[in-house]
């Protein structure tokens, strides 16, 4: 007979307590105010979950959310495919290879305010290069400070311009790693280029194509600094996003409970919708 | 189904060779009948890839050209050739089902569903998958995916010829013998030329009817596995088929004569045109024996090998190893005894090259 006890829950212990203070307790925190009123002195009330219900009636919330799922909608449509085309088109070998690579890689070396702060400058109508080209050269009007459109096309395109190459360098490792005979087996068995993509190229990709969407899906669902340095949320209150909103409702008006409550359905949902993506992208996998 | 010439074909993988050593082939001229099982056999690295495939048109040589039934396909790409390849590691499309991998080459060429389904049906039935034809690909074992890359290949009724790179190496040992009975019948059934590339001797000799044996980017022989095993045309065949391979020992000639460390040896025949100097003696193990006081050439035993069926022993002579296979009692090492060779399976090399021809002095 082997002994049994549940001593081995012990070797579990550190990986609980490093979970615990870098997540659970910072997160209870915020639990905490989520379900109380606080008027200062460190004096609480209960307030049960009408920080929630408030924030889920609230259209204020809803339009930000719109807004967000909007944004991210953009954003998957356009680098997924983007990124995809764009590996496809970089060589496989050769001396351009490593060029091609530090060029892609670079716009994800840039600290993320610096690029907020560079397409500012970009498309200030009066000095900066794209803006002055579009309204002075091209005689377009083009002032993202005034017109929503002009600020939303360029949140969106400073976005592609930031994080397609996240999605062109996965995608990329997942072409190189597709042996040639594939090629040649496609090659002698008369298949199309697109065939060749969507029979080849594609499943084998797919694994890393999950990751590239997930993690495109969580950053541009969660992100802040770039549209808060570009637009600051405008004009009016045009591309405020999820995460904007929140920390002009936290930080701004100094509404604790609401934020609170606000940051653990954001949560919420950006974990559901994670799953859910992982989920559908992995469904195929198991099934025979 | 089809005749395959290859004319004065050389290929180099630099743009501008230079010498003889540029070149991965040398100048190949053969023809592979129509219907005909051939293994095309030699180490790695001596050009056989190459050469498979430039035959399958993935490649296009840099000189010489590519006949099929006579007409001129060395400018072709592989889909207008009307071939089939089967690569070393199982190329299937993981997310089609065993039923659309073996219908895509068809489909491709834009068949009707009828005939489709009509030839996968059959091809499935002589591969034995039948019962997988709903599964999807990407979930079958090494063996089975390696079928399935056959199944593409043959699925085509008009197919010229179907190149076998290698396709053994992934498979299991135990699977290996059953997958190459399994081709060798399919050959029988289906009647296609048939290429078969390896470096293993064993796939060669079993599978094919012809064995083409390269080295260095030149074809050293063409023979069936008898005329391979008993007649190399080259001290390497004798080398790299048969195991142990061949022994092959220097001599020196005189007056017609071939003498081992001064003692001379009988060869099968007459060694015309060989002029007196270096030369090697060419015998199969198989062919040694060893006697304990005989008259034969003084050797002493280094070692014996007990493989089961037959023993090895190796034997030292005149500073040189030589093999033999013996049944039954052998003398053990460190024995000093002499060495006979059979007269008619003693041949002459000169340079590397078979230098003997069979004469009166072989029975």
């Amino acid at each position: 007979m082997k002994t049994q006890n549940q001593r081995a829950w012990w070797f579990v212990t550190p990986v609980l307590l490093l979970v615990a203070f870098n997540a659970l307790i910072p997160m209870m925190t915020v639990v905490n105010y989520s379900v109380q009123e606080t008027f200062g002195d460190n004096l609480f009330f209960w307030q049960g979950l009408d920080w929630f219900e408030q924030v889920l009636k609230s259209e204020r919330f809803h339009n930000a959310l719109g807004r967000q799922l909007f944004f991210t909608f953009m954003i998957l449509i356009i680098e997924v495919p983007l990124g995809i085309a764009i590996a496809l088109a970089m060589p496989k070998k050769g001396p351009w290879v490593p060029f091609c690579l530090v060029t892609m890689a670079l716009p994800m070396l840039i600290p993320w305010n610096v690029v907020g702060a560079m397409w500012n400058i970009f498309t200030l109508p009066d000095i900066g290069l794209l803006g002055y080209f579009m309204n002075h050269t091209l005689g377009l009007s083009y002032d993202m400070t005034q017109d929503p459109v002009a600020a939303w096309v360029t949140i969106i395109i400073m976005d592609v311009w930031h994080w397609t190459s996240l999605v062109v360098l996965l995608a990329y490792a997942g072409l190189v790693s597709i042996p040639n005979a594939y090629y040649q087996a496609a090659e002698i068995d008369g298949a199309s280029n697109w065939a060749i993509f969507r029979f080849i190229q594609l499943p084998k990709m797919k694994t890393v194509l999950t990751i590239a969407v997930l993690l495109r899906f969580m950053d541009s669902f969660n992100i802040y600094t770039e549209p808060f340095v570009l637009t600051g949320g405008g004009p009016g209150n045009s591309t405020t996003l999820l995460s904007i909103d929140l920390v002009k409702i936290a930080l701004g008006q100094f509404d604790l409970g609401p934020a609170a409550a606000m940051s653990l359905i954001y949560f919420a949902i950006t974990l559901f919708a994670s799953w859910l993506f992982y989920t559908l992208m992995t469904l195929n996998d198991n099934k025979s | 189904m089809a005749q395959i010439k290859l004319s004065n074909l050389r290929h180099s993988y630099r743009p501008d060779p230079q010498s003889d050593a540029d070149y991965a082939l040398k100048k190949i001229d053969l023809t592979w009948e129509d219907g005909g099982a051939y293994a095309l056999l030699g180490p790695s690295g001596c050009g056989k890839s190459t050469l498979l495939n430039i035959i399958s048109g993935l490649l296009v040589p840099s000189e010489g050209k590519i006949l099929f039934n006579d007409q001129d396909v060395t400018a072709l790409p592989p889909a207008k050739r009307n071939i089939a390849q089967v690569f070393q590691f199982p190329v299937i499309y993981d997310t089609m089902t065993v039923y659309d991998n073996l219908a895509f080459p068809l489909r491709n060429r834009g068949r009707d569903e009828d005939i489709v389904k009509r030839r996968v049906t059959s091809i499935a039935e002589m591969l034995e998958v039948t019962e997988m034809l709903t599964t999807r690909a990407a979930n079958l074992s090494p063996d089975n995916k390696q079928k399935i890359s056959m199944g593409r290949g043959l699925v085509r009724e008009d197919v010229n010829v179907v190149m076998f790179d290698e396709p053994l190496t992934v498979i299991d040992p135990h699977l290996k013998w059953k997958l190459r009975s399994k081709l060798k019948e399919l050959h029988q059934r289906v009647k296609a030329t048939m290429i078969y590339v390896t470096h293993d001797q064993t796939e060669a000799l079993t599978f094919a009817d012809q064995v083409v044996v390269m080295q260095d980017g030149e074809v050293v022989q063409i023979g069936t596995p008898v005329e391979l095993f008993e007649r190399p045309a080259h001290t390497f065949v004798g080398h790299f088929i048969g195991s142990p391979g061949m022994n092959v020992l220097p001599c020196e000639v005189k007056a017609g004569g071939a003498f081992f460390g001064g003692d001379q040896v009988p060869l099968e025949g007459p060694a015309s045109g060989v002029a007196d100097g270096k030369a090697e003696i060419g015998i199969r193990p198989e062919f040694v024996s060893v006697s304990a006081n005989g008259s034969g050439i003084p050797a002493q035993i280094r070692k014996v090998a007990d493989i089961g069926r037959h023993k090895v022993v190796e034997a030292v002579a005149h500073g040189s190893r030589i093999h033999a296979i013996l049944e039954g009692e052998v003398p053990s090492a460190g024995e000093a005894v002499s060495l006979e060779f059979k007269q008619s399976q003693t041949r002459l090399y000169k340079d590397g090259w078979l230098a003997s021809s069979p004469g009166e002095g072989g029975q």
